[in-house]
């Protein structure tokens, strides 16, 4: 049985002066229509590996894999063209900050219509009906304003809102969304990630969310990779993250601090240098 | 708090709309800039160790001729008052009358400036048209064989002299191949056929209907124009390459991507919107150098535009042709400047 996502085997490399660089080193991971966590830190392969499932690499970096396919459809050997029609309209990506990835010289509504245009054959007016409520979807109050509004116009929050609303329009089933609240104000933060969660759940999409906070995966993800230096160190459900084994989770659990069992002093994260050879968790179901 | 400040901000101004003051304010540096353009030129007229008087009475007039001619140039009044009386002059539309030609001033310009307008206008146009999809190019393919080329051409454009290169045109397009028609800017044969009303040539062809003036014109046209085309292209397309490479990386761009866009789309309708902003600028500059005047390039081809004129004019001393030049470049600077100033105002939706 193939799942939303199979991935085997899959390397990240970027040849370099001094060599070749391995940004995601032999890593097995498949997705259901489930909510997969992968956390964490800075440098450590988890962007990566979303944007080369999108196989967005940018050259002369390379994706090397045994085997990754969507539903069955092999990503690894899909021409440009395939992967057009496979990027928006079965996987798609939220990223870090709005300010930045939606086009400063382009619409809210321009941008919203032309996502679902080019997957879907749909009159303007049409288009514009559906831009209309999937902003309201996303809990936008007067759509039929911020539609004509330009990206600088717009708050962070509602930013990331209409950057789901954009990339969830041509229904895809998977979504890949690359830190999406760590540009945001952590007031607004949970309300983007709640939208996000109901329409994933409603739509029966499954979810990589990629992030460094814990605590924000074990409460949005069912299941949670934790990466190191391109590597995967441990699998294991969101709910049972406090039973983790791996040193390196439990060390990040342990240098987080906590409201009611406050610590006079912070655990401080060393690192075993055996952590890196170790041999990669397969995350596959 | 913040809005009683403002309220009070709103007290003190003048209940002037703001698309009056900002027009206003716009007029306002304008004339202070041509002023002082017009005061440095004037000054320089004035202290250079030349007599104005012997270049118009000749060496030979009599010392009682000379008096005449010292008092009439309105010299023995203080360099200020001499200034001020030029200013108003020029306020009048007076630039005074050319030593060198006898007429007025303006008159001479407008005889030599349209011949540059149409001159840098076919040249930029030759440089937009070719530099900025090269430019782009570049950036797409970057580190490619196209992207070498262009390195390749820019630094030609560059480096070499442009009189070598256009001696180097006229030898090979019109002396040895015989191409193109040589120096000037109408065969002989045609001069004084097309009634002169715009004094651009191809335009007075085209109104006219007269094709085998348009097709000589064009002849003659084409060689300084695609020189000084060469010229803004490598300038152009270089500062569309870095323009471009900057937004290739940015992160819409990635969104555009993830949303399955082709390339064609995400290069021109993202990305190269985005630069077109800053390309408005640069294409403005471009244009406003070459409508000063390439004076190298008018000279070789022997081009009566205005670049050609005020040198030749600087060289006899000729101050009043020389001053009425440069306000006319200055003016024309000026003009783009504030027309790509509106473009990008227009364009920008973050200047709104």
């Amino acid at each position: 049985m193939s799942h939303l996502l199979d991935v085997e085997n899959l390397w990240v490399k970027f040849p370099t002066r001094n060599g070749v660089f391995d940004a995601v080193r032999g890593i097995s991971f498949s997705l259901g229509r489930e909510r997969l966590g992968i956390v964490g830190e800075s440098g450590s392969g988890k962007s990566m590996t979303g944007r080369a499932v999108l196989q967005l690499i940018r050259k002369p970096g390379r994706v090397e894999a045994d085997r990754m396919e969507m539903n069955g459809t092999d990503l690894l050997g899909a021409s440009d063209k395939a992967m057009r029609k496979i990027r928006g309209r079965h996987i798609s990506m939220i990223m870090q900050d709005p300010k930045y990835s939606l086009n400063p010289v382009m619409t809210v509504g321009q941008q919203i219509i032309e996502a679902l245009r080019t997957h879907e054959k749909v009159s303007q007016a049409e288009a514009r009906k559906r831009a209309l409520e999937m902003l309201d979807a996303v809990a936008i109050r007067d759509p039929e304003r911020v539609m004509g509004l330009y990206p600088h116009e717009v708050s962070g929050g509602m930013g990331q809102r209409i950057m789901i609303a954009m990339m969830l329009i041509p229904n895809p089933e998977i979504l890949i969304a690359d830190e999406p609240t760590s540009a945001l104000d952590v007031s607004v933060q949970l309300q983007v990630l709640e939208i996000m969660d109901k329409l994933v759940k409603d739509r029966g999409m499954g979810l990589i969310f990629i992030s460094h906070d814990l605590n924000l995966v074990s409460k949005f993800c069912d299941r949670v990779v934790i990466m190191y230096a391109g590597r995967i160190v441990e699998v294991c459900e969101a709910s049972k993250l406090h039973e983790a084994k791996h040193p390196y989770t439990q060390g990040l659990l342990n240098s987080v601090p906590d409201l009611v069992h406050p610590r006079p002093r912070l655990e401080v994260l060393t690192r075993d240098p055996a952590w890196r050879e170790a041999p990669s968790v397969s995350a596959l179901l | 708090m913040a809005q009683t400040t403002s309220q009070k901000g709103g007290q003190r101004r003048l209940p002037v709309p703001s698309w009056l003051r900002k027009t206003l304010t716009t007029f306002a540096t304008v004339a202070i800039t041509l002023l002082g353009l017009l005061f440095v030129t004037f000054m320089i007229g004035r202290v250079m160790p030349i007599d104005p008087v012997l270049a118009v009475i000749g060496e030979r007039a009599t010392q009682a001729q000379y008096d005449e001619a010292y008092l009439a140039l309105g010299l023995d009044k203080p360099l200020l008052v001499q200034f001020g009386i030029y200013v108003t002059d020029v306020l009048h539309g007076d630039f005074g009358t050319s030593i060198r030609t006898g007429k007025q001033v303006s008159e001479d310009i407008a005889r030599v400036f349209p011949a540059t307008l149409e001159l840098a206008t076919l040249g930029t146009l030759i440089g937009v048209v070719l530099g900025v999809p090269l430019g782009v190019l570049a950036a797409v393919y970057r580190g490619s064989w196209i992207d070498q080329i262009s390195r390749f051409v820019g630094l030609i454009g560059y480096s070499m002299p442009i009189f070598w290169l256009g001696m180097m045109g006229l030898l090979i397009f019109y002396g040895i191949l015989g191409w193109v028609a040589g120096p000037g800017r109408l065969g002989v044969f045609y001069q004084g056929l097309v009634p002169d009303r715009t004094g651009l040539l191809l335009l007075d062809a085209m109104i006219a209907g007269d094709w085998t003036v348009f097709k000589d014109a064009l002849s003659h046209i084409i060689l300084p124009a695609c020189l000084l085309g060469y010229y803004s292209l490598a300038y152009i397309s270089r500062m569309t390459r870095s323009f471009m490479l900057e937004q290739l990386n940015a992160e819409y761009v990635t969104t555009a991507r993830v949303k399955g866009l082709s390339e064609w789309d995400v290069v021109w309708k993202h990305a190269f919107r985005n630069i077109s902003i800053q390309l408005i600028t640069v294409i403005a500059l471009a244009y406003a150098n070459l409508l000063e005047g390439s004076v190298l390039t008018e000279i070789i081809f022997a081009w009566p535009g205005i670049g050609s004129y005020i040198t030749t004019s600087l060289l006899s001393n000729d101050m009043n042709s020389v001053l009425g030049g440069t306000v006319v470049i200055g003016t024309v600077f000026v003009a783009l400047n504030i027309f790509s100033d509106l473009l990008y105002r227009f364009f920008d939706p973050r200047a709104k």
